[in-house]
């Protein structure tokens, strides 16, 4: 299992929270080949991402390995109050997971 | 919630345990069909069950005009439609088209969305969004320097 590959935000303004989450992760495509073995590098992508808030669903995406290396994401929404908790998991293609879990903050 | 049922708070109690849990019970299988389609049609379809979408002025998509780095593309989705339950991103002439496929599981999202993208060369970002039922697609050119996807 991963572990501390995410970085995560949510942030209150204006009644909007805005959730802004980093993971490191290097999202191969597979057809990719090692400079040095001239092999290729094995396909590593984030397939799904979750995030829930309080327990409750707000987002799922399934992603290819289209998504940059360390992926960057944002959505935004609304009835969300400060110390509410809000959780992102991810699980690859290769099954490793992650998941982390922060506070709303204003 | 001033009144506070047993029930409710028992309710409550579960679905937030078995969340806790099982982070991607409310997941549905990636859809690998869609992630294998080649056109943009054939992806909507596989991972929407239409491939007919209206052009929407309603939906900005925010790209750089050129990406020097096909690596690493900034791409904001926002809208202005209603009740809008998916976003799905797709760089047309990349070798698998589908990028992403966001989904909204409650009414409290807002129709916005940002992230970063690979584009092997230069094409079209579709963004296509389903709101009350409808499919609704805009496209925006990138033009790409060095390509992102082989290198």
């Amino acid at each position: 299992m991963a572990t501390n590959s995410i970085r995560l935000q949510a942030k209150l303004k204006d009644g909007l929270t805005e959730v802004k989450a980093l993971i490191n992760h290097p999202m191969e495509t597979g057809s990719r080949k090692d400079l040095k073995t001239g092999k290729l590098i094995p396909a590593q992508y984030i397939e799904d991402v979750s995030v829930i808030s309080n327990g409750k669903p707000l987002l799922t995406a399934a992603w290819s390995f289209g998504i940059s290396k360390n992926p960057y994401c944002a959505f935004q929404f609304k009835g969300g109050k400060i110390g509410d908790k809000i959780k992102l998991s991810w699980k690859d293609n290769l099954g490793e997971t992650d998941s982390a879990e922060i506070d709303i903050k204003e | 919630m001033t009144n506070l049922s047993r029930r409710g708070f028992l309710k409550g109690t579960l679905a937030t345990g078995a969340a806790a849990v099982l982070p991607f019970s409310a997941m549905a299988d990636w859809p690998k069909a869609a992630f294998e389609a080649k056109t943009v049609e054939d992806a909507i379809m596989a991972l929407l069950g239409s491939p007919d979408t209206l052009v929407s002025s309603a939906i900005t998509i925010e790209v750089p005009e050129i990406a020097e780095n096909g690596a690493v593309v900034p791409v904001k989705v926002n809208s202005t439609l209603p009740k809008v339950e998916s976003i799905v991103l797709i760089s047309e002439k990349n070798p698998i088209p589908l990028i992403a496929h966001f989904k909204f599981e409650s009414d409290a999202v807002q129709p916005f969305v940002a992230t970063r993208i690979k584009m092997g060369e230069t094409s079209n970002v579709v963004a296509v969004l389903k709101s009350e039922g409808k499919l609704y697609v805009a496209r925006k050119e990138v033009k790409v320097t060095i390509g992102g996807c082989g290198g």
